[in-house]
């Protein structure tokens, strides 16, 4: 049979967002592949342009609907910058606390996601069981489940209740219980789950930073960079974690994709618990910025995907002049052919679920 | 670390005091009187501005002598005398980041593509190309990647309409107020 | 040892098909005394119908249409609930939940205070079958309809047929072969070519890639399967399913009260029970051997353009299968229907059965079932290419090992 195309996407059950993969098969073996982005263009640059800059928060919460704080939070950073505001400590450890539990709860719906691509249905019924856990705590915090607009230019829009700091220890020793008892034997454990992700679906470290690869499918790869440590922003340099990085044999196949990521949520446990020690107990957690900003800002946070960056211009206006938006899973799509070469169809799935893809931060 | 001594060993990212002077230092020395723009702009973070014929050079002496391995990020900027091609490049070894911008002239928006240095450079170029109308040359395949293959227009421009409600846009600024 | 509830299917169904020819010859007859020309033709018609062979011929259909009935209506909704509120419970959830009490109909719809669609969600699976009924019909544009129309009735039929040799106790069953074994084996083998003209006909390349696959994997399993029922048969010398059970109901050891019955699984077979659990766990295609249907990577694999009742049968006739693999596994290795000698009375020499043959039977094949459904929600899927190592490259080598281990065995008792 000759080599042909086919399309996993757009619509595909298992392809997580909307986004088109042409892969050419030989038999079984795939011989190249050629993402198809843009498929939920939304058009976020343009827009932000005519939106005054806190109401870009709006935008931004929705680029990655799955991860939203981390969104925003970059862009206020980058405005931050660019206007020159400085967030009270207490604000710092609010965004903290926020983007940590936002990152837990971001990769458990990758798990979720990630299970029934292997045909481990029962992971997904799990991971959304936990995630509940997390997004009450979310919900606590901020408001919303999802897109809640947390943060704001100079801090975060509201205080914590007074019974977080008990709700979020019981959460997180549940949390903690459960992914010892029941996660690791049903995934770490399983061999059948090793014959598929263990050397599948390889990058090495100088592609994978040459093509501009970040996060934790970097870490995977061997390769000791994370922006909280690289550049720590907030009150990052405060806490004490532990950069997830992969350093066996077999670097930058799927598993070590998946225990990086898988790793990183106890790392950021034990951040918000430290958070909640060495957090102010009363103070301000809001600065005023100014209405108008004038000149460049630009930041990047590790986002749950990898390295999130905003580049913010502003002419003097109420508005931004111009906003990009850096999103990690535009660039690891770049790299995904390298991945897939050489793998067998029935691997496609394997390798796109375990880099994480949210299509909302891809096609902006 | 110094900044132009070659790495060695596994990658392992935490950030140097300082490296944006020395970066800026070593630019100064061998591009001189060809940076229009150059300065520190925050700790870690430094920020040239060039002609765009010179990208190629600072680009090539960026990543291969002072070991700026990533490619961050490509914007492109229409500011309504000329364009922008901003470039972050970040160093893995010292945390450094610098800000390189490219000015374009508006009617000719021709550029040199990085993709020989950094691979990363492809997308980032394609959508430059797709939204601003920023012409990569050099680039394997420079066509539309998040707009449709037959869209005509470049949406990022200045002059491409913006689909603005009037309830989005406060009625003081609306009577042409600020 | 143990007594079957229904002696002979056939004895029963015979006094049935009289009842049911009674009633026909009583209508016809009274049909023909209201309208007197009409008598003669009628009462021969009648008395044709009665006669003994004609009778036979009406007992076998009957026959069939209960074996169907019991296997499809009452076996298969059961499996399917079942593994429905199981694998949903071991995911921490309700599960399935429309019961008798969701019916708009009297008297089900007059409570106020019970909630309709809290129950224990037996009818969820019929509900399930009505929606597919009422589905469009549709066939691609491209595809090869004489093709596409005959590939689930293909596989529809064939494994229907395995419950004509399948018996389900030492009485309930349609025809005892004495090459039952072989004829059931035979008959499981047959569906892989209806996957196959599925994905084929269809013209889609998703379905082509997953019908493939389906043949290369089944063919791949069914060797091994063959290859230990050979080995079996060193043990028992006969392929008949009741003899295999005859012969595992005697005791293989002793300890006071308790008696430990000579089961194939007991012996040198147990090699042979490893290698046919996992082909028959290939055969079923379940996961962890379901890429075939893989919903993750292919849509729904050489399924894909079913819709309708196409599609309702054949993933339903997939649990049939279960039970009949199930079935097959505990008549050939788990001692099939016997159970412990004090479920029986002894009236003079008439069994009477506390808890009959069926149900001995019932509990291994559920309980199969259970272990099959347990399996299949923990584990992910095995790759294409791993599947097929592990059929040629494992279990063949084991089931070859399996045959000379019994065979040694024979040759050592004689």
């Amino acid at each position: 049979m000759p080599a042909f195309w086919i399309n996993m996407g757009p619509q595909h059950p298992m392809t997580h967002g909307l986004w088109n993969m042409k892969v050419q098969v030989d038999g079984e073996t795939i011989t190249d592949a050629r993402p198809e982005l843009g498929y939920l263009h939304r058009g976020v640059e343009k827009i932000s342009e005519v939106r005054e800059f806190q109401k870009v928060i709006v935008l931004t919460d929705r680029l990655c609907y799955v991860s939203s704080i981390t969104w925003s939070h970059a862009y206020c950073l980058a405005v931050e910058k660019m206007m020159g505001v400085e967030v009270p400590e207490r604000g710092q450890w609010f965004r903290v606390i926020s983007l940590e539990l936002q990152r837990i709860a971001s990769h458990l719906m990758w798990l979720a996601a990630y299970g029934p691509d292997l045909g481990l249905l029962t992971a997904l019924l799990w991971s959304l069981r936990e995630r509940e856990l997390f997004l009450d705590l979310i919900q606590l915090m901020s408001g919303m489940r999802m897109n809640q607009n947390y943060p704001r230019i100079g801090g975060v829009r509201n205080d914590l209740p007074e019974n977080f700091d008990a709700m979020c220890k019981r959460s997180i020793a549940h949390f903690l219980r459960k992914l010892e008892k029941e996660y690791e034997p049903l995934l770490h454990e399983s061999k059948v789950f090793q014959m598929r992700t263990v050397g599948v679906g390889k990058i090495s470290a100088a592609e994978a930073i040459n093509w501009g690869v970040t996060g934790p499918n970097l870490r995977a790869c061997g390769v000791d960079v994370d922006v909280r440590r690289l550049d720590p922003y907030e009150t990052y340099e405060d806490v004490d974690f532990e950069v997830q990085t992969w350093k066996g044999p077999d670097a930058g196949d799927s598993y070590s994709r998946f225990i990086c990521r898988f790793r990183e949520m106890r790392e950021s446990c034990s951040i918000i618990l430290q958070a909640l020690e060495k957090m102010p107990k009363s103070g301000a957690y809001r600065a005023k910025p100014p209405r108008r900003g004038e000149g460049e800002g630009y930041a990047r946070t590790e986002d749950s995907r990898g390295e999130a960056l905003f580049y913010v211009c502003g002419d003097g206006d109420d508005r931004p002049y111009r906003v990009k938006i850096r999103s990690p899973i535009f660039c690891t799509m770049a790299a995904t052919p390298i991945m897939l070469r050489g793998n067998k169809l029935a691997d496609v799935v394997a390798i796109l679920g375990s880099i994480d893809v949210c299509v909302g931060e891809m096609d902006k | 670390m110094s900044a132009s001594t070659p790495p060695v060993g596994p990658v392992i990212g935490r950030p140097v005091a300082g490296i944006e002077q020395e970066v800026l230092a070593h630019l100064r020395q061998r591009f001189g009187a060809k940076l229009v723009d150059a300065k520190v702009v925050r700790p870690l973070v430094a920020e040239v501005a060039i002609d765009r014929a010179d990208l190629l050079a600072v680009c090539q002496y960026l990543k291969e002598a002072l070991a700026f391995e990533h490619l961050g990020c490509i914007s492109a900027v229409d500011w309504k005398d000329h364009y922008e091609s901003v470039y972050h490049v970040e160093n893995y070894y010292n945390g450094c980041v610098v800000q390189v911008n490219a000015r374009i002239p508006h009617d000719d928006p021709k550029i040199a593509s990085v993709c020989g240095l950094w691979n990363a450079a492809n997308y980032h170029e394609r959508e430059a190309w797709d939204l601003m109308g920023i012409v990569y040359e050099g680039h394997p395949n420079l066509e539309r990647i998040l707009l449709p293959k037959d869209f005509k227009f470049f949406p990022l421009r200045k002059d491409f309409p913006q689909e603005v409600d009037r309830q989005y846009i406060s009625r003081r600024k609306l009577r042409g107020g600020k | 040892m143990s007594a079957p509830l229904v002696p002979s299917l056939f004895g029963a169904c015979y006094i049935l098909t009289g009842w049911i020819v009674w009633i026909i010859n009583w209508i016809l007859r009274a049909i023909g005394t209201v309208i007197p020309p009409l008598f003669p033709p009628l009462d021969a018609l009648a008395n044709w119908l009665a006669s003994a062979p004609i009778l036979t011929v009406l007992t076998w259909l009957v026959m069939t249409l209960v074996m169907v009935v019991w296997a499809c209506l009452v076996n298969l909704l059961t499996m399917m609930w079942v593994e429905r509120k199981f694998y949903s419970r071991l995911q921490d959830r309700y599960g399935i939940m429309i019961s008798i009490w969701s019916l708009p109909l009297w008297p089900f719809n007059r409570r106020k205070d019970v909630p309709t669609h809290k129950g224990w969600g037996y009818l969820q699976n019929v509900a399930d079958g009505m929606k597919l009924l009422q589905k469009e019909n549709l066939v691609p544009a491209t595809a090869d309809s004489m093709m596409f129309n005959t590939a689930p009735a293909w596989i529809a039929g064939t494994t229907l047929m395995i419950f004509a040799a399948l018996p389900w106790s030492s009485g309930l069953y349609v025809a005892n072969l004495d090459l039952g074994i072989l004829f059931i084996l035979a008959a499981f083998s047959l569906a892989p070519l209806g996957i196959l003209i599925a994905g084929w006909s269809a013209n889609n390349k998703y379905t082509l890639v997953g019908g493939l696959r389906s043949a290369a994997m089944l063919m791949a399993y069914e060797i091994p399967l063959v290859l230990v029922v050979i080995a079996l048969v060193f043990t028992t010398g006969s392929l008949d399913p009741k003899v295999i059970v005859t012969q595992q109901e005697r005791p293989l050891l002793t300890l006071g009260p308790l008696v430990i019955p000579a089961w194939n699984l007991f012996g040198v077979q147990a090699i042979g029970f490893v290698v046919f659990l996992v082909a028959i766990i290939a055969e079923m295609e379940r996961i962890p051997f379901d890429l075939p249907e893989a919903d993750a990577e292919l849509v729904e694999g050489w399924t894909t353009e079913l819709s309708g009742m196409r599609f309702g049968l054949v993933f339903g006739f997939k649990w049939l299968r279960m039970i009949a693999g199930a079935g097959l596994l505990s008549i050939l290795y788990l001692g099939g229907w016997s159970g412990p000698v004090f479920t029986t009375l002894y009236l003079g020499s008439v069994p009477i059965p506390i808890v009959p043959e069926e149900i001995w039977f019932m509990l291994r094949v559920y309980l199969l079932g259970l272990f099959f459904i347990w399996l299949s929600w923990s584990i992910p899927r095995v790759r294409i290419d791993q599947i097929l190592n592990i059929g040629w490259k494992r279990l063949i080598p084991l089931s070859l090992l399996a045959i000379v281990a019994a065979a040694a065995v024979r040759v050592v008792t004689g």
